[in-house]
Order: C-alpha cells, then sequence, then structure tokens
C-alpha cells in the first residue's frame, strides 16, 4: 500500500474540500498514524499562544536596519504547538520503546533513578556562576565522580570538562602534543598511527590538530596486525589512536605489546574508550599501559545520548600526561571545595580550557547515581551481561548469518554479507526489513574493514526474551532472503513505516538545508518523488 | 598509444604522453554504491606516489583516493561536484577525476595491467 505524502491533509491551512487519498481516508491518517506537515505549513499567519502586552514605544536606534517584511513565524496556538510536537515525538523510535541494537553505540537503558537524581531540587536548580560556598556539594559530586572513573581505569587523573567522545579525544590528543612540545618533540613527532579496526572520529581527531594519519591494517583475526604496526612505529610517531574492545566487537588481544612498542618508540598510546562498557569492573586500562582514555558518560555510564543529552567525555590520563590536564578541575583545600580555573597557580602545565565552566553537570550526576547504584558488583555484571547478550546474539545467528570472525566477540555481534550473496538483498535492503519487524537497525556498513557490515550490540539492558524475539525476526529475514525470490520484496521495505524507502543518495547528492515555501512547489515534493 | 594501469586501492590511470588521468575503477564504484560527493586536487598541487588526493564519498562510506604515481594536477574534473553520479555511470569516462603530469614515468612500472588487475579483483572473492 502506498501511503500518502500530502502533508498538510488533515491539518489547517491547505485542506481540499472532499479528497480523498490512497488510504481512502478524509484525512490522509491511518487510523492513530498520523500525517503530519512541516510546522512552517501549518496555521495561519497572526495567531499566538500568548497573550503580549504591547511593547512600551521607545526611540529607534536601528539606523535604518529595521526589518520591513513580515518575519515568517508559523502562527499556531499552544494547543497546535503541543499537538504538533507530540505527534513528532509518536514518530521517533527510542531506547525507552523497544530494543536498539545499534553497534558501537551503547544503546543501553537511561535508568531512572538517575533522572530522579538530577532533578534533586539542589542539583537541577544549580548555576555554575553561584557563589563557590553555595555548591560545595556539587563540587563534591564532581570530585566522586572523578574519583571513580580514576579507579575504575586505573589511572591518576582525569579532565572532566570535555563535552562528548569526539571532544574528549580532541582533549587527550591536545594533552599528547603538549607533552611532545615541553619535550621539544612536537615538530619531528607528526605522524598518528590509526589502526582500520578503530573509530572513525580517531583519524579525523588527529588530522585536525596537524597529525598526519596512518592507518594500520587489521589482521586476518579483526585486530591491529602487530607486525604492520611495528613496522610503521619510528622517531615520527607520536601516538597510536586505538579502540579497545574496537568497532568488530573484538579485544586487542595483544594490547600490552601493542603499549610496550609504542612507548619503546618514545610515542604515546591513546585507547578510544567508547565501548569501555564491554570490560568496566573487569579490565583496568590503565594495567594494559594507556597513556590517555576518554569515556562516553552516555554509553558506559547510562546517560542519554544526543538530543536528549547532551554528551560528556572525561578523559583519564597517566602520570606522563597528567601535568597537561585543561582547567578546571576540583580541589579540596581543608574542607572547603573549589575549583582551579585558568590562570590558578597550579602544579603542572594544563594545556587551557576546552568549555566553559566545569563540564556536564547533569551527566556527572546521572554517571555517578549510575555507578552507586550498581556497587562494584553490579559494573561488573555490566560488562558480564553485555557481552553475554552479544555472544547470545552471535551464537543464536552464527549459522544462518555470516559472522565476520570466529571465536566469541565482546559487546557487540559483527556479521559480513555473505549469507546474503546472490539472493538479491543487500546489508541496506536487510536493515530497512527490520523496521517492518518494528526494530530499529543495527549499525550497517562500519566497520568498513568488513563487507556489507551489519554490527549489532544488544546492551545488558535487553532481557532474554525480548533478544529470543529479535532473533526470530531475524532469522525470519533471513530464511526469506534466502528464498533467492524475494528480493523486491525487501527493496520494498520498509512497508509499514511512516515514510517508506527514502532516497538516501538524493538527499546527500542534493540537500535541502533550509525550509522555503519554494522547496516545495506542488508536484515536485522530493519526499513524494521518493515514495513514488 | 595510451596505456591503463591499475593500483591495489582501485584507482586507474590512463597515460598519453607525459600526462595520466585518474579516476576509480568499476568495481570501486559498485564497491561504494552511489557516490554523492567528490573531494578533487586544485590544478597546480603537487603528490607523491601514495599520497591522499582526492575524497570520494558514497552513501555507505568515505574513502580517500591516493595517486597512483607523483606529479603536478594539470586539470580536475570539476563537473564532479555537480554530478557525482557521473563516478558511478562511467568510471573510467565523465567520472575521471584528475590529471597530473607525471614526474617520474619509471613510477608506472609498479603498476597493474588490466588482466593483473582483473585477476587482482577476482582474488578479492
Amino acid at each position: 500500500m502506498v501511503q500518502s505524502l500530502d502533508r498538510s491533509q488533515g491539518r489547517a491551512g491547505s485542506v481540499s474540500a472532499g479528497s480523498v487519498n490512497t488510504h481512502g481516508t478524509y484525512t490522509g491518517n491511518r487510523a492513530l498514524q498520523l500525517e503530519e506537515p512541516l510546522i512552517f505549513e501549518m496555521g495561519q499567519a497572526g495567531r499566538c499562544g500568548v497573550d503580549l502586552p504591547e511593547p512600551p514605544k521607545a526611540k529607534e536606534r536601528l539606523n535604518g536596519l529595521r526589518r520591513k517584511g513580515e518575519i515568517g513565524l508559523p502562527g499556531l496556538s499552544e494547543p497546535q504547538v503541543v499537538q504538533h510536537y507530540t505527534r513528532l515525538s509518536q514518530k521517533n523510535y527510542a531506547i525507552d520503546m523497544g530494543v536498539y541494537p545499534l553497534g558501537s553505540c551503547t544503546m543501553k537503558h537511561n535508568p531512572r533513578i538517575n533522572e530522579k537524581v538530577a532533578r534533586l531540587p539542589g542539583i537541577g536548580d544549580l548555576h555554575p556562576l553561584q557563589p563557590v560556598s553555595t555548591v560545595q556539594g556539587a563540587l563534591e559530586l564532581i570530585d566522586s565522580l572523578a574519583h571513580w572513573l580514576k579507579t575504575l581505569t586505573g589511572m591518576p587523573a582525569v579532565a572532566m570538562s570535555p563535552a562528548a567522545g569526539a571532544h574528549g579525544e580532541m582533549c587527550g590528543m591536545m594533552a599528547i602534543a603538549a607533552a611532545l612540545e615541553a619535550k621539544g618533540e612536537r615538530a619531528k613527532r607528526r605522524t598518528v598511527l590509526a589502526p582500520e579496526s578503530a573509530h572513525g572520529t580517531n583519524p579525523a581527531t588527529a588530522a585536525a590538530l596537524g597529525f598526519v594519519v596512518k592507518p594500520i591494517p587489521a589482521n586476518d583475526r579483526g585486530r591491529v596486525d602487530l607486525a604492520a604496526l611495528k613496522a610503521a612505529l619510528g622517531p615520527d610517531v607520536a601516538a597510536i589512536m586505538l579502540t579497545n574492545p574496537n568497532t568488530c566487537g573484538l579485544f586487542e588481544s595483544e594490547i600490552v605489546e601493542i603499549s610496550k612498542a609504542v612507548h619503546e618508540a618514545g610515542a604515546y598510546f591513546y585507547c578510544d574508550g567508547a565501548n569501555f562498557n564491554a570490560i568496566v569492573g573487569r579490565v583496568r586500562p590503565g594495567d594494559l599501559g594507556i597513556d590517555c582514555m576518554h569515556i562516553n558518560l552516555h554509553k558506559t555510564f547510562s546517560t542519554p545520548h544526543g538530543g536528549g543529552g547532551p554528551g560528556a567525555g572525561p578523559v583519564v590520563l597517566s602520570a606522563a600526561l597528567a601535568p597537561y590536564a585543561p582547567y578546571p578541575w576540583i580541589v579540596k583545600d581543608g574542607d572547603t571545595w573549589r575549583v582551579a580555573e585558568d590562570g590558578a597557580k597550579v602544579d603542572g602545565l594544563p594545556l587551557g580550557r576546552l568549555k566553559a565552566f566545569h563540564g556536564q553537570m547533569g551527566m556527572f550526576t546521572r554517571a555517578l547515581a549510575y555507578i552507586m547504584s550498581h556497587g562494584a558488583d553490579g559494573l561488573r555484571q555490566v560488562a558480564e551481561d553485555a557481552v553475554l547478550n552479544a555472544n547470545y546474539v552471535m551464537a543464536a545467528l552464527k549459522d544462518v548469518m555470516s559472522p565476520a570472525f570466529e571465536g566469541p566477540c565482546m559487546h557487540e555481534a559483527l556479521f559480513d554479507d555473505s549469507f546474503l550473496k546472490d539472493t538479491g538483498v543487500s546489508t541496506l535492503d536487510f536493515a530497512k526489513a527490520m523496521i517492518d519487524e518494528g526494530y530499529h537497525p543495527m549499525t550497517m556498513y562500519f566497520p568498513l574493514v568488513v563487507h556489507g557490515a551489519m554490527l549489532i550490540e544488544p546492551t545488558e539492558s535487553v532481557a532474554k526474551e525480548d533478544l529470543d524475539q529479535f532473533i526470530g525476526a531475524l532469522r525470519s529475514l533471513t530464511a526469506k532472503a534466502k528464498t533467492g525470490t524475494a528480493a523486491d520484496d525487501f527493496k520494498a521495505a520498509p512497508l509499514y513505516a511512516p515514510r517508506r524507502r527514502l532516497d538516501e543518495t538524493l538527499a546527500a547528492r542534493k540537500p535541502i538545508l533550509r525550509w522555503k515555501p519554494s522547496n516545495n512547489p506542488p508536484g515536485t515534493d522530493p519526499l513524494k518523488q521518493a515514495a513514488e | 598509444m595510451a596505456e591503463t594501469k591499475y593500483t591495489e586501492e582501485h584507482e586507474w590511470i590512463r597515460v598519453e604522453g607525459d600526462v595520466g588521468t585518474i579516476g576509480i575503477t568499476q568495481y570501486a564504484q559498485e564497491q561504494l554504491g552511489d557516490v554523492v560527493f567528490v573531494d578533487v586536487p586544485v590544478a597546480g598541487r603537487t603528490v607523491a606516489k601514495g599520497e591522499a588526493c582526492a575524497v570520494v564519498e558514497s552513501v555507505k562510506a568515505a574513502s580517500d583516493i591516493y595517486a597512483p604515481v607523483g606529479g603536478e594536477v594539470v586539470e580536475s574534473n570539476a563537473a564532479l561536484a555537480d554530478t557525482p553520479g557521473d563516478v558511478n555511470a562511467e568510471p573510467t569516462g565523465k567520472g575521471w577525476f584528475f590529471k597530473l603530469k607525471l614526474s617520474d614515468k619509471g613510477e608506472l612500472a609498479g603498476l597493474m595491467d588490466e588482466a593483473a588487475y582483473e585477476a587482482f579483483v577476482k582474488s578479492l572473492g
């Protein structure tokens, strides 16, 4: 069935009386699945949800720059605005709705106790410019979280302020650059090694800081090729950036040897901690010889992702890099907590400030709540359950899908597309068909080292019966694909989503980044064309 | 007489006189899927053999394009900015990336000829 894509149907603005659409309903809606126009296509100019008094007369100081035309804001009442955004939110798929196996992203449950604690009046209503005497508890909270991050990673120092994983990478690599600068080696050590199994942001971070990125190939076990790494090490190498467990969902089993070789060559070891979820409570990265690692609080420590965020990416540092940690940090003088700010007289050579204020306080609160509510035994179980769930998925699917590498995995199960060979079904088609089964697709075509990659990370949050249903759905799709006659059905998926297959190529080649009335003259609606 | 050589990174170079035209192979464009963006080097830039000097981005991935041999960029395919799909439609024709004035024709000797490249692709399965 083809869905109607006339986004104004059933909404104020442009209904033509008596129009009948392909659903056969007057409104274009399908029961409670409502069609939703853009907010700019709704309402009537001049309508306003609030009653504001006339502004006082004031002398104009705009020097002729006063706006002459209409500002073009949509005119909507309060209930229209509330309904619009509520309807949009209901079209979204979220971790609060079901299995969200997006590999490499750790879409785990955000426990409600985190939210409860973050909303306590003494925490939720804080402002970073409050007098320090009124926020002693908040500073202690930051210091407590810093303590546990250092303890869990076995590292002596931590920079709390970075605002996300990539920002943390930037912080760690800036600390490495500062350490090289201090040794007078910055000009000569210009190369950063990034294994193919590292996170995609790693080479981007190194390049952004002016390093030359040199890729290190993976071996046939999906791990860093140690011989190739050793051959690439030399007096020009500043650092290696390695993700462990890596993006193939595999533990870099030779990591101790890697760190030895890196340090013998006079370079530093940046470990990407995005997958710390798989080893928290079980492995202390400090024991593996790393120099710095960012921790995505929104992954391992269950704070919300993306739009529900913000993210937070504290960076733990070795003794060699600790002197270069950025401002600010929390210090205790006697019984009083204070913040070491820019310009404060401190030991070390802080690389500067990466962010206004102290970091993401709301996320610190949630992460600490997560750590305290789990305890040491609970955190260990987090890692165990994350790994167990991924291996359960791997074991239950490996006879019908094709694991990219042999042996058990860590927190995510990676498949290639060889099981779809000659079926006419691609990884993309398979992922779209999962939407019809009610699942957010797994990560696809990443990591690049695996052909047609499908990366499934169930996380520890998913119950066994939900995993069983997910596995059943994938086995059913696999069986259907392997009949060899279902390619057209897969190409048509998703059938039941609010929008059918979107034209991702057109969207990337000719992106429409700003809404204008002229973008969508009747008959040229790009969404409509994509659907047809 | 033009000769075409290939790299293991799936670039082709077609040499006429001392100028080589460079693009990606049919196999490469099939693997990438729909190409949505191409970044080509500016004329006048000097590149070394193996240097990353262009970028191709598809709906699946972004990849570096490496100079098969060293030389100076004499022309780049500006049309790809508007029609990146040319790389899919005609990877060895309209979808060319840039032209190099070769600094050392001897570097061509290390590249594969068509038969060797076909065997190489076959070995990838």
